[in-house]
């Protein structure tokens, strides 16, 4: 069923680490939580392990999706806008959105 | 006027002829509402200018300029923008959200002089089956308040159903329009994706995601279907209005049905509920035809790969910087992960991780790639099928209403969607109808009746479905 240079999917000796994947979708997960979608996640995911049987083409796939782009002009007046998505973000300052300071020079 | 047997048709005929008002109308489903929704928690919020949305459609009316959806009162769901309106798509994280523009959709009955009542509960981000994945709590299925409506689209189907609304709006990414339709006993359409404009739903599989019309019958999901459909310019998925051509007439008058997809976990009166839809369409001069297609029996396990592969993407949108929820934090890493963590639901976050997995670098080929080549076979083995046949008929649902809290486990849950995510995947339209009811605790529950059809093929589904009803 391996196509060479393709992952192969999870087997039974593999534990999925729940920690990790909070950590890279940036979601804080709980002690409690924790526990349960450890058991969870496994679970669904040998569900969905049966699409293993079946025969398709992973060569030609994904299929019939492709990117639709639209004119690259103007597409409407710039501030047009601001106003209504700056009234909906949860920190502003001076016509802007704040944000934390991302990147640091260390002295 | 008996809202128990009114129809968007006659609510026409009626407002045209100045029989009534629209204000007395939009009055008569507020007082239903004030009823009623006490006890069904159907609306999340009912909008306080109702009378004067219905005070406008008059106006349109008295200068017989009035349309098809002029003056009807109508129930919109959660997760579809009005601009200066909350939607909050039953989450925490969009508790407060107001939107910032209309949905095309919504522009469409704006034009038209549709009437809004409120927003409708879901599960929230349309993820579940059943509405108790709402930061609002469940709504109850107006035929036993024991039960669930179904969801996600819950909310609408019980305002509906309960007459609170002549009709309503929802959003269908694996059933979440058909299943609530088929348990609450109305209408629902699933529209063939790229029909009607998906600008302004807030998105969850942006590849599966379709608005689709909840009405009482056939004819009234055609007349919101005809108001909200079109191109769009705003949805990049959106299809030219003449892509599909010459889908509306029946040639073959064979309706295909998948008996092996048929044989495990339906209840047996369900089933036999189902052998009696069949026998009205034989009726009227259809032949029933055994179908084979062997990849549906993997939908449910293609979906929950695609789904929340999307969803995952769909949702790191909600960083508790741009909208929404924010909680405090010492990094823009902490606002993030404390704002999802605390403003998403249980069920939400569960696919954000799953999603986040089957797309990780290490295991992306075996389930995302291996998925979406499932779902080309899936699409292959349906054409050929409809090489044959005009139409495909299952269930809607393998039982009527369960009970709430009955589906603790996610796996149960998501088996509620068995009939319908395969419709999705593929991208074609299909409608529920109802399909008489079982008994369950000496109550009568409706069950529903699913016709799926081709590509832009809605009109013969109109068709076979006031046939089936």
């Amino acid at each position: 069923m391996a196509v060479f240079g393709y992952s192969e999917p999870m087997n039974d000796a593999q534990k999925v680490d729940v920690m990790a994947l909070a950590a890279l979708a940036r979601v804080a997960v709980s002690e409690t939580e924790l526990a349960e979608l450890e058991k969870e996640l496994p679970a669904i995911l040998g569900f969905v392990n049966e699409i293993q049987a079946v025969g398709a083409d992973l060569v030609k796939a994904p299929g019939e999706l492709y990117n639709v782009m639209r004119d690259d002009v103007d597409a409407y007046e710039p501030g047009m806008f601001t106003e209504d998505l700056l009234r909906a973000a949860p920190l502003v300052r001076d016509n802007r959105v704040e944000v934390h300071q991302m990147v640091k020079r260390t002295k | 006027m008996d809202l128990a047997t009114l129809t968007i048709a006659q609510a026409r005929k009626d407002l045209d002829a100045r029989t009534y008002t629209a204000v007395d109308l939009a009055q008569a489903y507020l007082d239903a509402i004030k009823q009623k929704d006490s006890e069904i928690r159907a609306y999340l919020e009912v909008f306080a200018d109702v009378i004067d949305q219905a005070k406008a459609a008059d106006a349109m009316i008295a200068a017989d300029k009035s349309m098809p959806m002029t003056g009807i009162p109508m129930a919109i769901k959660d997760n579809i923008l009005i601009k200066g309106r909350i939607a909050s798509a039953s989450s925490k994280i969009l508790a407060n959200y107001v939107a910032s523009y209309d949905a095309t959709v919504i522009q469409k009955l704006k034009d038209h002089g549709a009437v809004f009542l409120g927003r409708t509960n879901m599960d929230e981000f349309a993820m579940g089956s059943s509405t108790e994945n709402s930061s609002n709590g469940p709504t109850k299925n107006p035929h036993d308040t024991r039960r669930v409506p179904g969801g996600s689209s819950g909310g609408s189907a019980a305002a509906v159903a309960a007459n609170m609304a002549l009709a309503a709006l929802g959003t269908d990414t694996g059933g979440s329009v058909r299943q609530p339709a088929a348990l609450c006993g109305v209408v629902g359409l699933k529209t063939t994706y790229g029909m009607v404009s998906r600008y302004g739903a807030i998105a969850m599989g942006s590849s599966l995601d379709q608005i689709c019309p909840l009405a009482k019958t056939v004819e009234d999901a055609q007349i919101v279907y005809e108001a909200i459909k079109g191109h769009d310019d705003m949805d990049g998925t959106s299809l030219p209005n003449d892509f599909y051509q010459d889908r509306s007439v029946n040639r073959k008058k064979k309706i295909g049905v998948p008996r092996a997809f048929l044989k495990e976990g339906i209840d047996p009166d369900v089933l036999a509920r189902f052998e009696a839809s069949l026998e009205n369409l034989k009726k009227n001069g259809y032949e029933i035809v055994d179908v084979e297609l062997p990849s549906f029996a993997y939908g449910l396990p293609v979906y929950y790969i695609i789904m929340p592969a999307e969803v995952s993407t769909n949702l790191s949108r909600f960083d508790g910087i741009r909208y929404g929820l924010s909680v405090a934090g010492e990094t823009v890493k902490e606002v993030n992960e404390r704002s999802r963590g605390e403003g998403f639901g249980k069920e939400a976050r569960r696919r954000i991780l799953l999603g986040t997995f089957v797309l990780s670098s290490g295991y992306y080929d075996a389930y995302y790639r291996k998925a979406s080549a499932v779902r080309d076979v899936m699409r292959t083995e349906l054409a050929e099928v409809f090489e044959m046949v005009d139409a495909i008929a299952t269930p809607t649902s393998p039982t009527p209403a369960f009970v709430i809290g009955e589906k603790a486990d996610p796996l149960a849950m998501y088996a509620a969607d068995i009939f319908t995510v395969p419709v999705n995947l593929v991208g074609v339209p299909a409608i529920s109808v109802p399909g008489g009811t079982v008994q369950r605790d000496g109550i009568d529950l409706p069950v529903g009746f699913q016709l799926i059809g081709r590509h832009g093929g809605e009109e013969a589904l109109f068709e076979l479905g006031r046939l089936a009803a």
